[in-house]
């Protein structure tokens, strides 16, 4: 190699380093969070252009002390917020005990939402029933909401002979067609132009249904974000788009995803399309701006990009141990706080709910749960011979076997009876 | 109405123009047929093999997609999620390799892993293939990289005829499809030498084509010419260059047309191959891992105790394709020569 030029400063390469690792204090006082009820709410019709300002702010309804405050409050009542508070202390009650049951050896993986459950439940609340949702792996609350059986989900994460996806993929990768929600898959962020192909459809078809879709921060670096992007605002596509900013992608803070330079909302103002960034612990700012997004979709009026600002407050998976990368302080330090208790403070405030009344229904949750855990194990847990049929290993690669699907199939079969098996 | 009925009367087509009539008569038949891709639109594709679609068809079932290949796959599973059955195309198969993921981790396996909840129903349509001095980046033949995956079918014709039938029956099939069109011969035959004149399908049989609805099935291989020799398999342009070859040669070849890799005929490759003894598989493709391999294998592991000779493979080389040495590069009628010379010498 050449020696530098003597007469020019050297360059050098800024590589990003998260503010905390393990030993540190976390201290998150220079995160920006602006008053519950200050960012102005546009009319849905108004042009993406005109409200650009929206993808650096950060919507806010429920203030410090319980009170939803706001042009974007979205005055539910205090039975939907029940809904909402049930729905997702159960997506936290099955997270503890699906994330329990791997730790005892009953399946080989699973992701909690644990902080992250206001990102899923309160969305799904606000779109219809019928909507299509493409998500991402953290995305259980979607199923919870509308009415998913618990078994059902159990089944898959446990791979055993009750699970409609037949042992093919890993737990918590869910598909549900008849709850709107798309097979999951583990390669990250292709369902991005997946959904703006189901919205773009829909929209040609002049169906009603709109498409909404969930990715997190680190996959926004992904071609398949980009590609999504420029489709849907080159189509209007009837489209939500979700950045789930959990700050961390397995070890790699947001910041390898392009955090220091800008918010992931603002993602979408180079390409035209309408963006919010909110308070992803704040349920019913998630709420309000679903609406205000599914809004605009069925009006014609294109695609919306919300960035959720959350906090991933456990690991990224059963797989990884947060403590050896991030500060241990962190999750407790996050100025947003934790969306159930939000939640919860804000009804109680109301009148609408209490302290008694929030244990007595942990405790309920946790029992449901638990009686769906022993059904799910009636089929089996993974490993425990109780699975799908050898044969079906085989099945719905295409929709009739081939000639050399079946020879395969039969020589697994004899390789099992040569086993003794 | 009979299946000739539907088929209606026979014209002369080129490749180009059954391909056209092969969309525009599954557009007309399914409502839900929608075709994609970068300049098929108003312009009718930078092959015209869309051309007058989007008039017919109108902009919602026909359109101009941004420059994006992972966009443009993406959108149609997204698009076959929702029950459409969408034919995008891909410009150059050349292009294909930003939508790799797309295809493999999701078109290919949206059925096995969602438990056929929601499938993929998909027709990739992509020019392949040399020839046409179009240099390392309009030339290559990426079947090898596709017929590696489980879930997708790979699909290559080699006349007007089958090339309208197999894409009929590809955007009928309900799993995904690549369709991959040798360029070369869109307009004509190849022969196999670049310095004679081209010829055009004028005088070729397999250039009548009828204008309606008719299919050939995925899966079947074609037996282009009986012969006792030896046995051809080869695809696409090849086809062409090899029956002109052995005529050249006066070789009694049997010349087996695959027209469908991924699922393989493989009872027509054994048969033929047990008749003959003997067994060349001739692809443009580079050679290393290339579909020729997996040939070779099978006929092997088939067909061993019928064989005289060892297999041959005739491939392009293991280099990018050169754009001035294009000739050198391309598996022509000398290469074919020399393998059937060693084939047959005893």
């Amino acid at each position: 190699m050449d020696a530098p030029r003597a007469n020019l400063p050297p360059l050098s390469l800024h590589v990003p380093e998260p503010k905390f690792r393990p030993g540190d204090e976390a201290d998150f006082s220079d995160v920006d969070v602006p008053p519950a009820g200050s960012a102005r709410r546009p009319d849905t019709a108004d042009p993406a252009s005109s409200f650009h300002e929206l993808a650096w702010s950060l919507v806010r309804v429920l203030d410090e002390s319980g009170q939803a405050v706001g042009p974007w409050n979205p005055r539910l009542d205090p039975e939907a917020l029940r809904k909402m508070l049930r729905s997702m202390a159960m997506v936290r009650a099955f997270d503890e005990r699906m994330f329990r049951a791997q730790r005892q050896g009953k399946t080989s993986f699973y992701m909690k939402s644990t902080g992250e459950e206001a990102v899923s439940v309160a969305a799904t609340m606000a779109l219809a029933s019928d909507d299509m949702c493409f998500p991402s792996y953290r995305q259980q609350g979607i199923l919870i909401t509308r009415g998913y059986p618990l078994v059902t989900m159990m089944n898959q994460i446990y791979s055993n002979k009750g699970d409609p996806l037949q042992g093919r993929q890993l737990p918590i990768m869910y598909s549900a067609k008849d709850h709107g929600f798309f097979s999951i898959s583990g390669n990250l962020a292709t369902q991005y132009p997946q959904a703006v192909g189901w919205a773009m459809a829909s929209a040609a078809k002049g169906d009603t249904r709109i498409a909404a879709t969930w990715c997190g921060e680190g996959s926004t670096a992904e071609g398949d974000f980009h590609s999504a992007m420029t489709f849907a605002t080159v189509y209007k596509a009837p489209v939500i788009l979700n950045v789930v900013n959990n700050q961390w992608a397995i070890s790699s803070f947001s910041g390898f995803a392009g955090a220091e330079a800008t918010t992931f909302a603002a993602r979408a103002v180079g390409y035209g399309i309408a963006a919010l960034r909110i308070d992803g612990n704040d349920a019913l700012a998630v709420y309000a701006a679903t609406q205000w997004a599914a809004e605009r979709a069925r009006t014609n009026q294109g695609p919306t990009l919300i960035e959720h600002f959350t906090y991933r407050a456990e690991g990224h998976s059963t797989s990884d141990d947060p403590t050896a990368y991030r500060s241990a302080g962190e999750p407790n330090a996050w100025p947003l706080g934790d969306p159930v208790r939000r939640l919860k403070e804000h009804l109680i405030a109301l009148g609408e709910w209490d302290e008694a009344r929030h244990a007595a229904q942990d405790l309920e949750l946790a029992e449901e749960v638990k009686r769906a855990q022993k059904e799910a194990e009636k089929n089996g847990i993974l490993g425990h011979g109780m699975h799908q049929p050898f044969e079906t290993m085989f099945e719905g690669v295409f929709e009739e076997m081939p000639w050399h699907l079946k020879e395969q199939s039969e020589q697994m079969i004899a390789e099992r009876k040569a086993a003794g098996i | 109405m009979s299946v000739a009925d539907e088929a209606g009367a026979t014209v002369r087509m080129n490749m180009i123009q059954a391909i056209n009539s092969a969309m525009d008569v599954m557009m007309a038949r399914d409502p839900d047929v929608v075709v994609m891709g970068e300049d098929v639109g108003y312009f009718g594709g930078v092959f015209r093999a869309t051309a007058g679609l989007q008039a017919k068809f109108g902009k919602t079932r026909v359109f101009d997609t941004p420059i994006t290949e992972i966009g443009i796959i993406g959108v149609a599973i997204g698009m076959g999620a929702y029950g459409l059955r969408p034919v995008p195309e891909i410009q150059f198969a050349d292009y294909i390799y930003p939508a790799l993921d797309q295809l493999v981790s999701e078109a290919a396996r949206l059925r096995y892993r969602s438990a056929a909840d929601f499938t993929a129903p998909i027709t990739v349509r992509s020019p392949y293939g040399g020839g046409i001095f179009g240099g390392q980046t309009h030339s290559q033949s990426p079947e090898g990289i596709f017929t590696h995956v489980s879930g997708i079918k790979t699909v290559i014709p080699s006349t007007p005829y089958d090339a309208k039938g197999l894409l009929i029956a590809a955007i009928e099939d309900n799993d995904p499809v690549l369709f991959l069109e040798p360029k070369r011969i869109y307009n004509g035959p190849f022969h196999g030498h670049y310095d004679r004149p081209a010829k055009t399908w004028a005088e070729h049989p397999g250039a009548d084509v009828p204008e309606g609805h008719y299919r050939v099935a995925l899966g079947k291989a074609a037996t282009v010419r009986e012969g006792e020799a030896l046995t051809i398999l080869c695809y696409g342009t090849m086809v062409h260059v090899v029956a002109n070859t052995i005529e050249e040669l006066d070789v009694d070849a049997e010349i087996i047309d695959l027209r469908t890799l991924v699922p393989l005929d493989i009872e027509a490759i054994e048969e033929s191959v047990k008749k003959t003894g003997r067994c060349l598989i001739v692809h443009e493709a580079t050679r290393t891992g290339g579909f020729g391999a997996e040939l070779s294998a099978l006929v092997q592991e088939r067909c061993f105790y019928h064989l005289e000779a060892p297999i041959e493979r005739v491939t392009g080389f293991d280099t990018p394709y050169p754009h001035s040495l294009e000739w050198a590069y391309f598996p022509g009628p000398v290469r074919i020569g020399e393998a059937l010379k060693k084939l047959l010498k005893d």
